[in-house]
């Protein structure tokens, strides 16, 4: 039965998760040169055009159509019978209470989430990867790795059906991202001047603006991601507000202890950490508990922030330590601190069920190994094919005008215009390229 | 005493601070300009109109040196501004008529020696 209701909610959730991957290609552009500004952010954009097209065709299907404990079927392929009733899988409508959305909704719901991680990824190549290898990448990444463990975690495989909990995605959103990022940075390479020189932030303005889009669009993200106006969205609602103020407290007092100064990208990133901790954990945890994982998950975050510089692995924009690190802390503390009283489904090892923690733990031991390794072996076949990463020359220039032929912040002195009717060969004769 | 003037790439310029310190050349200024020198343009296109870029952003050093440091900065300013491709930017040298740290009143060489050398 279709509610009115729940149905107008996830179409506002799914436009909020939609706005997250423009807030991500605003803080992932903030934190870079300038002269990379656009292809960054490009790299989001990019993410929702490519992610959507494979989402559609494919991806949908195997991760929420009946298949096996491995990966969903081709029974929605190119959207098939995704149409205004509730979605027919099985699993869903055998669970407690079947949906109450529209198919196409839930089917756009979950698309937003594909794109988010695929965007998420991008962090760890930025500044070098050549944008035409990244399209094609981001293409079969959002198949043979979101598509999976989205089946894993929310479309009826192995982990889901064992009882693992995973609220809005630590697993396939989360998780996925942070782990397949590090084999990314490992293909690609680190950039040039990485460990040589000095690379800063270029606007910790933007980066913190991204950060709070992120924040805001994170609501439907895990308030939507009840299905519907209920109890577990709406805890998960209100502890996506709790848990990344925890974070922002406790990483101020992380950041002061060891520079005697609370940093303004620290808090970025400690907003970020914050929601993705909660991400998993959302609907399962009482409120308190969800402040409690808001200061926990700062410490394994914030030490791998700081670790990290210290080895060669360039993962650009630590993708691993906001991303992957949290939503592990994320999925693993769910396994202590559930609490049946709230979410009506399970508790945890505190709370008397000592087995949450074992189904939560065969999550973190498995989805990171797949994520990795998956990611790891299909940048090195892309790479056979053609080159990852721009020349060094190419590098130092910047992303933006050799691959778009644009600049993030021209100022026009010295543009000669080009009259619309001068023929190409003309226009090109006496120019790089 | 000399103004060496070295106009080099923007993404060269974090090189060229690097091999000027190793040279104990230390004391210069830095600024951002805009110039045209021989390369090619650029061609850039922001939906429908497409222009040439006729001029690159550079980095300009100016460096006031006594006469023993002049060889010195201009091989740290080739060797941290060479890439070998067209673009790579000029250097100036010109003469000095005086030279006034404005702290001591001292003048010429002993006003471009570093404090403590």
């Amino acid at each position: 039965m279709i509610d009115t209701g729940d149905t107008a909610w996830m179409l506002v959730s799914t436009a909020l998760v939609l706005l997250m991957t423009v807030g991500l290609g605003l803080f992932y552009a903030g934190l870079v040169r300038s002269k990379n500004t656009l292809n960054t952010f490009m790299m989001c954009i990019a993410a929702i055009a490519v992610a959507t097209v494979t989402w559609a065709l494919v991806g949908y299907s195997l991760a929420f159509s009946e298949g096996s404990w491995f990966i969903g079927g081709l029974d929605y392929a190119l959207l098939n019978g995704v149409m205004f009733d509730p979605i027919d899988n099985p699993f869903f409508v055998d669970a407690d209470g079947a949906q109450t959305i529209p198919h196409l909704v839930f089917f756009a719901f979950q698309a937003t989430f594909c794109i988010i991680t695929v965007a998420l990824v991008s962090g760890a190549v930025v500044e070098r990867m050549r944008f035409g290898a990244f399209l094609l990448f981001a293409a079969l990444w959002s198949v043979l790795v979101y598509s999976v463990l989205a089946h894993w975690g929310f479309g009826g495989g192995w982990l889901v059906a064992g009882g693992t909990l995973d609220f809005a995605g630590g697993i396939a959103v989360e998780m996925a991202s942070g782990f397949s990022a590090l084999a990314a940075a490992l293909v690609v390479g680190a950039r040039k001047d990485y460990g040589r020189q000095a690379i800063l932030p270029h606007n910790a303005v933007y980066v913190l603006l991204g950060a709070g889009l992120l924040w805001f669009g994170w609501f439907g993200f895990n308030g939507g991601s009840g299905f519907g106006i209920n109890n577990l969205g709406v805890l998960a609602f209100a502890n996506t507000l709790l848990t990344p103020a925890c974070t922002l407290l406790m990483w101020f007092l992380l950041d002061h202890l060891r520079g005697r100064r609370i940093t303004a990208i620290g808090a970025a990133t400690a907003i970020i950490v914050g929601c993705v901790g909660i991400t998993p954990a959302g609907g399962f945890i009482s409120p308190i508990w969800a402040m409690v994982l808001g200061f926990g998950v700062a410490i394994p975050c914030w030490a791998v922030v700081a670790f990290r510089p210290r080895t060669r692995v360039d993962e650009t924009l630590d993708v691993l330590a906001a991303h992957g690190i949290a939503g592990f802390t994320g999925i693993l503390f769910i396994g202590f601190f559930a609490q049946a009283e709230w979410n009506g489904l399970a508790d945890g090892l505190v709370f008397g069920n000592p087995e949450q923690l074992l189904d939560q733990v065969l999550a973190v031991a498995t989805v990171p190994v797949y994520a990795f390794v998956v990611t790891y072996l299909l940048l090195r076949l892309i790479g056979f094919l053609m080159p990852l990463r721009a020349s060094s020359q190419e590098e130092g220039q910047g992303m933006d005008v050799i691959y778009h032929g644009e600049e993030a912040y021209a100022t026009g002195e010295g543009a000669i215009l080009v009259r619309p009717d001068t023929p190409i060969e003309e226009v090109l004769a006496g120019t790089k390229r | 005493m000399k103004l060496v003037i070295g106009i080099v790439r923007p993404e060269q310029a974090n090189d060229v601070l690097e091999s000027l310190y190793n040279s104990d050349v230390n004391g210069f200024s830095v600024s951002r300009v805009q110039g045209h020198g021989g390369e090619l343009d650029r061609v850039e296109t922001y939906r429908g109109t497409t222009v040439k870029m006729g001029l690159s952003e550079k980095v300009r050093f100016e460096i006031a040196v006594s006469d023993a440091f002049v060889d010195p900065a201009i091989e740290a300013l080739c060797e941290g501004a060479r890439t070998g491709e067209v673009g790579d930017g000029k250097i100036f040298v010109v003469p000095l008529e005086r030279v006034v740290r404005i702290r001591t009143g001292e003048t010429d060489d002993s006003a471009v020696t570093p404090v403590g050398a």
